[in-house]
Formats: structure tokens, C-alpha cells, sequence
């Protein structure tokens, strides 16, 4: 176990000696952080000079501010000056061949049913003729350019439609939010943007094409959705392949708009590297993610959250319009050393507002899973209501499963349901199943994913039958 | 196809079974009676391979095999089912997917292939007619919320769908009603067959009307302290388990 993770780490470093020899750029910035690196990084990528006085204005508030210490995970305080806050595209490690690749990832790859080709792209595998990314990624983008949706980079947006960007950029989650969204807002290095004209049903699942993007993107990752008056988008971010990567901290910021009548569903499935079984190593992913729900318009997210070291991330949604809906489904598993403090935020501002939480922790090993929600309800939220259900489920006795909830309501006329439960996989349910012919492993998976059901039935389909799958992955060994 | 060879085994620490000699041969029902606590759920435990029973001492083959070998899986694939005295609930598992799953290991183990869902369907739909059971119970979460009745009916039915070649049955008559112990019986005569044998654990003689045994052996204090044909059930319930304490005290002497 250690070797193979000595020689990963070992490959990556190669690699990247390589990528520092060729790459000019990447030595011209120095770990650390001040203005300065800030102007450089602005300059790199050609932005325009709002763009540089948002992330400097942003900068100066992160400066008076200290990481929170409010959550329930803990870690060593991470040193901000010692990060490169800036290097030219990412070199992945380049592959001759999957051979090369790490035995267990591949195994994994594998179980997940990731197609060879697509293996290689996320690998960093040089991809041969065979297998065109640019041009499936192209054939896409003419489709979606003909019904008028923008779907691209954080940097191609801010090239090519800068008003855009300008006009919602932190409209949702503000520079000055919290210590991380601060952080993220000085630094951003890219990330995706999409926007949804009027009245426009997005056809397909903003999903293949990004899937393939994504293994590129940075620690400090910015995501912008605008779903216009009546538009229609279902977003899947993240990969299902376990993503090694240097960066320890990953600061993400996503921010979902949805005027009047709009809907979007956002759905993530997180895999990154968990750390060892010893918790060593590992990403510490502080993500803020935000929505803002116009007259009518309804905000989905659902997340099965398996990777990291430490997750910290509560999707939440504004609930501004009047009769707009917000709804968080969410899996969370925490095995080995793996922490998470992970939940929503439900703010009901308009009248007959409606929110629906459904949270699955699941806890294993010496894992901790924490759930924290708040439900606030206005003075002026008439009718307003709101369902909340926290459930947990511990395999073995050295994990912990944790509920915060809070309740703030301002409106008598609210509807507010609460329901929570903890269980255990229990020796007898394993037994049973193995009474029947299933080996202990598939119990484990069959019970867990029936402890999900209600929230992988929210994932598209594909996703969901990975997300299974998945699950299985990152429970190995968990039982017996 | 089973035997049973002085059979020791303890729990937490504490001997239940102390010498247990048991001959099952293929096409045989044999019945295992005896009061609360004697031990019959904890040998038919043993059977299955729960592994918090301990088998201290004695041996147990099964179609020639060591059977305490196997894992719990191994055996069940084997054509060893346990019709449990508590069925055991699993909460948002479709009980139909349970039973695909079960079906699938047991045909692959086998060397056939593996059902898709509307051969599985089709099978399952047969047996369910066989047994009254609603079809709505497939789709239901395994055994949550299902009444007492219901569960043991669906034990015979996973059995119906699975045609073990060993199946061990405890206590499945507890519980149900008169015309739910019909059906369930005829549910097990239909299975009955030269190449499989049944192990009808009782407490009640009642059962053993509908599910009529070749041998009755009755178990008492962790020992089989009497066996015979099907009459000895009639006396037994004649006489109350008092009659076998006595008996059990001569066999220990
Ligand atoms: N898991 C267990 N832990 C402790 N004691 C047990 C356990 N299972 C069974 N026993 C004890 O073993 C004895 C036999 O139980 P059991 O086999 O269930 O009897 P029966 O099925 O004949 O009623 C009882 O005294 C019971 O309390
Ligand atoms: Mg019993």
C-alpha cells in the first residue's frame, strides 16, 4: 500500500521536474501570496483590469480574515505562503501507456467501468488518433452554440463575454463570504462557465465533455451557471476516477443563478484522494457552493461526496423568489482517517418557498462524518416550508456520525419537519445476506446503496449506476 | 448428505451444544423439536456458519465435504438454506434485488447462466402464485415493516426461488395462521424430492401435520435426547416437554 503511493508520488515529482524545465512560466512565480503574485496572475491570463481590482479588493478582506475553526474536522493549520498560487496549465504526468499507470488506479478504473479511452485522458496518457477529445468536446459546443448556450472555461468566458461574467461573478457567493470564497476570489485560477439563454431546455447533461475537462482543472477552481428566464440545465461536475494531486488544499467556489422560472440540477460526485490508511496524505477540499433562486425557479443539488481527506462544503440555496425551490440531496462517506463536515444552508426569503434536505451520512473505519444545516426561514417567507431527514449509518465501532442541525424561524406561518436517525450495518443484516449467497462485500454494497437509494435516485442515471459503484470502491475493507 | 458428528458448540463463551450425532440423507425431512432454549436455532446457526457460534468440538460433512470449512456464502451457494426464526430487515434493499442477487450467485457458482430480470421475473411470478404471496411484497424493502406472517412467508418463497438442496427451516410456523401454515406447507411438499432433504425445526407438533417428517428427533438441553418416526411428535405433545426433561436425565446419567 505504501509502496504504491511512494511511487506515485515518486512519478508525479519526476514529472513535474519536467514540467518546470520547459515551462518558463511556472518558474517566474514563487510560493506565497501578496499583490504582487495577485498582478501576475491577472496578467497571465490576459484579464481585464475589473478582473484584477475584484481579486485585490478580494485579497485585502481575506488578509483581515482567519480561517474558520468552527467546523467539526481537524487538521494541522495549513501555511498559505508556502502554496504556488500560480503555474501555466498543468503538466499532468505523461504516460507512455496505461501500462504505466499506477496498478491500483487502474484497478479501480476498472471496477468503475471507465472506458480505456477515457481512462487515458484522465490518466495523462497521450491520447493516439483514435480517440479525438477535441473533437467530440467540439461537436458538442456546436450544438449547444445553435440553441445559444454558452458553455465553456472560467478564462474563455471572461474573453469572450466578459458581461456576462461581470454581472454575476460573486453575485451569489460574494469575495468577501467566508475565509476560503475570499481566498478563492484573489486567486482563482480557472474553472468552467455556462449560461442558459431564455426559455432554453439545455438538451443534453453538461457532463461527457466536462468530465474530460475536469481532470485539468487547478486547486482554486471557479464555477459560474447562469440559467436565464425559463431555462432548463443539469450540470454533472467532477470525475468518478480517484484524482491524485500534489495540491493538499483545494478552495472551490460555484455559483448557481436561476431567474424567474429556471431550473438547474447540480450534481457532484467527489473522489479525490482520501490519504492512506494511516490518514496520511490526502486533499483537504473547502468548497463554497451557492445558489440563487428567483420567482419560480428550483435549485437542485446532490452530491456523493467519497474522496478527500477533510470535505467542508454546505450547497446551499437563496431562496429569494417567491415560490422557488431549493433541495439538497447529499452522500457522504467517511472511511479510514477521512473527515467530513458537510450539509446545506435552506435561507427562505420568499413567500411559499419550499426546501427539501435529504443527507446520508455514512461513516467507517475511523471516519467521522458531520452533518450541519441550517434552515432559516424570514419574516417575510409566508407559507414557507421546509423537509429535513439526516440519516447515518456506521460500519464498525471506531467511526462517529454527528448532526447539527439549526432552525431559525421568523415566520409563524412556516412549516418546518425534522427527522434524523443513526444505524448500524448490522453483523445480522451482513449475515443474512451471506446466508443468501452474497459475499460479505456485496452485502456491504447492497446495504449501503439501499441506505442511498433516495438520493442516488436525484443522479442521472449513469452517474448513478458509478456512483454505486463507486461507493463499493471506497468501502473495500471496511467490513471483516 | 448431512452428517452430524458429535457437535460441540458454545456462545459468549458458553457451551449450548454438547454432542449432537444427526444422519440426514438425501430425500429425508427430519424434524428437530424441543422446549425454548434447547438449542435448535443455535445448530441450525451452526449449519449456516454464523460465526459467533463457536463448535468447540465434533465434525460436520455435508454431500462428503467439511462443511464448518466453508464460509457462510460457500455453503449457501452449495444448496444450504436457513429459513430464519427472525428474519432480518434491510432497510431501502428491494427484496426482489436481494433475491435476484442470491439466485445469480447461487446459478453462477453452478456454472449456468445468470437470469436477466424478465426470466427472473417470470420464475418469480410462478412461485409467488404457488405460495399466495402479493406481488406488491417484491418490491417492498427486505422485510421492513412486513407482519410477522409475512416474513416467514417470504423465507418459503426466497426457498421456492432458490430450491436449495439442504434447506433448514427454524421455527417458520411460528407466527402463522392456519391457512398461512397450509400454504407454506404445501409450499415445502412441492420440493420435496428424492435429491433434497429438509430440516423442519419445531416446537409445536402442529406443523408436522401438513409437513409430515420421516424422523423426529427431539433436542433437549443442547443434546438429541430421543429420536423416532413421526408419532414420537404426537406423544411428545401428549406429554409435554416435562416427559423429556426426565428422559434427558437419563440419557446425561
Ligand atoms: N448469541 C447468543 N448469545 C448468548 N446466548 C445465546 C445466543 N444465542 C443463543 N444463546 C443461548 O443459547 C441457548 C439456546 O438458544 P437457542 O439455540 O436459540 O434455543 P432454541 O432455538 O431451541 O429456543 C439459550 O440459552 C440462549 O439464551
Ligand atoms: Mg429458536
Amino acid at each position: 500500500m505504501a509502496t504504491s503511493t511512494d511511487n506515485i508520488e515518486q512519478l508525479a515529482n519526476q514529472d513535474y521536474k519536467y514540467g518546470f524545465v520547459t515551462d518558463v512560466d511556472a518558474e517566474a512565480v514563487p510560493p506565497g501570496l501578496n499583490e504582487g503574485i495577485i498582478r501576475i496572475i491577472s496578467a497571465k491570463k490576459g484579464e481585464p483590469e475589473w478582473l484584477l481590482e475584484w481579486r485585490l479588493k478580494a485579497f485585502r478582506f481575506w488578509q483581515t480574515m482567519t480561517a474558520p475553526q468552527w467546523h467539526n474536522v481537524h487538521f494541522p493549520p495549513v501555511d498559505f505562503q508556502d502554496i504556488i498560487y500560480y503555474s501555466a496549465p498543468k503538466q499532468k504526468p505523461k504516460l507512455e501507456s496505461l501500462d504505466d499507470l499506477d496498478p491500483e488506479i487502474k484497478a479501480t478504473f476498472d471496477k468503475l467501468g471507465v472506458p480505456i479511452e477515457e481512462q487515458k485522458v484522465m490518466a495523462g496518457v497521450a491520447v493516439d488518433a483514435v480517440f479525438d477529445s477535441v473533437s467530440v468536446a467540439t461537436t458538442f459546443k456546436d450544438k449547444l452554440a445553435e440553441l445559444g448556450i454558452v458553455f465553456c472555461s472560467f478564462s474563455e468566458a471572461v474573453r469572450d463575454h466578459p458581461e456576462l461574467v461581470r454581472k454575476y461573478l460573486g453575485s451569489v457567493v460574494p469575495a468577501s463570504d467566508n475565509f476560503y470564497a475570499a481566498l478563492n476570489s484573489a486567486v482563482f485560477s480557472d474553472g468552467s462557465f455556462a449560461y442558459i439563454p431564455k426559455g432554453v431546455k439545455c438538451p443534453m447533461e453538461l457532463s461527457t465533455y466536462f468530465r474530460i475537462n475536469a481532470a485539468q482543472t487547478g486547486q482554486f477552481e471557479r464555477t459560474l451557471l447562469v440559467a436565464d428566464e425559463g431555462a432548463t440545465v443539469s450540470y454533472l461536475e467532477g470525475c468518478t476516477a480517484p484524482m491524485r494531486d500534489e495540491n493538499q488544499l483545494h478552495a472551490a467556489v460555484v455559483e448557481l443563478v436561476a431567474l424567474d422560472d429556471a431550473t438547474i440540477k447540480y450534481s457532484t460526485v467527489q473522489n479525490w484522494y482520501p490519504g492512506d490508511k494511516n490518514g496520511k496524505g490526502g486533499i483537504y477540499n473547502f468548497v463554497t457552493k451557492r445558489g440563487k433562486a428567483s420567482t419560480n425557479a428550483k435549485i437542485t443539488w446532490t452530491q456523493v461526496e467519497t474522496g478527500s481527506a477533510i470535505t467542508w462544503k454546505y450547497p446551499s440555496c437563496i431562496l429569494q423568489g417567491d415560490n422557488s425551490v431549493g433541495e439538497f440531496y447529499s452522500v457522504a462517506v467517511t472511511n479510514n482517517y477521512q473527515q467530513a463536515d458537510t450539509g446545506t444552508k435552506m435561507l427562505h426569503l420568499g413567500k411559499n418557498t419550499r426546501s427539501t434536505i435529504i443527507s446520508k451520512g455514512i461513516s467507517a473505519g475511523k471516519g467521522q462524518n458531520t452533518y450541519r444545516g441550517l434552515v432559516r426561514i424570514g419574516k417575510n417567507a409566508k407559507g414557507a416550508r421546509n423537509f429535513s431527514q439526516c440519516d447515518s449509518l456506521l460500519i464498525g465501532d471506531k467511526c462517529g456520525a454527528h448532526t447539527f442541525p439549526y432552525l431559525e424561524v421568523r415566520n409563524t406561518s412556516s412549516q418546518v419537519e425534522h427527522e434524523a436517525s443513526t444505524s448500524k450495518i448490522g453483523e445480522d443484516q451482513i449475515f443474512y445476506c451471506r446466508q443468501r449467497g452474497l459475499s460479505t462485500e456485496d452485502a456491504v454494497n447492497m446495504i449501503v446503496n439501499g441506505f442511498c437509494k433516495e438520493v442516488f435516485r436525484e443522479l442521472p442515471m449513469e452517474f448513478a449506476v458509478e456512483a454505486q459503484k463507486l461507493l463499493g470502491v471506497s468501502l473495500e475493507g471496511s467490513v471483516g | 448428505m448431512l452428517e452430524v458428528t458429535n457437535l460441540h458448540a458454545s456462545v459468549a463463551g458458553r457451551g449450548i451444544l454438547r454432542g449432537i450425532d444427526l444422519s440426514v440423507k438425501a430425500g429425508e425431512v427430519h424434524a428437530i423439536m424441543g422446549p425454548n432454549g434447547s438449542g435448535k436455532s443455535t445448530l441450525a446457526a451452526v449449519l449456516a456458519g454464523r460465526e459467533e457460534y463457536e463448535v468447540t468440538a465434533g465434525s460436520v460433512t455435508y454431500d462428503g465435504r467439511d462443511l464448518l470449512e466453508m464460509e457462510p456464502e460457500e455453503r449457501a451457494r452449495e444448496g444450504v438454506f436457513l429459513a430464519f426464526q427472525y428474519p432480518v430487515e434491510i432497510p431501502g434493499v428491494n427484496n426482489a434485488y436481494l433475491l435476484k442477487a442470491a439466485l445469480n450467485e447461487v446459478r453462477k457458482h453452478r456454472g449456468e447462466p445468470e437470469l436477466d430480470a424478465m426470466d427472473f421475473m417470470a420464475l418469480v411470478k410462478e412461485r409467488m402464485q404457488v405460495l399466495h404471496i402479493d406481488q406488491d411484497l417484491l418490491k417492498r424493502p427486505v422485510n421492513e415493516g412486513f407482519s410477522g406472517g409475512e416474513k416467514k412467508r417470504n423465507e418459503i418463497f426466497q426457498m421456492a426461488v432458490l430450491e436449495p438442496q439442504l434447506a433448514i427451516m427454524d421455527e417458520t410456523d411460528s407466527g402463522l395462521d392456519i391457512d398461512a401454515l397450509r400454504t407454506v406447507s404445501a409450499g415445502v411438499n412441492a420440493m420435496r424430492s428424492p435429491e433434497r432433504a429438509t430440516l423442519v425445526v419445531t416446537h409445536y407438533q402442529r406443523l408436522l401435520n401438513y409437513i409430515v417428517p420421516d424422523v423426529v428427533h427431539v433436542l433437549s438441553n443442547g443434546r438429541i435426547v430421543k429420536s423416532g418416526g413421526k408419532d414420537l411428535a404426537l406423544e411428545l405433545e401428549e406429554k409435554g416437554y416435562g416427559w423429556i426433561e426426565g428422559v434427558a436425565e437419563q440419557v446425561g446419567a
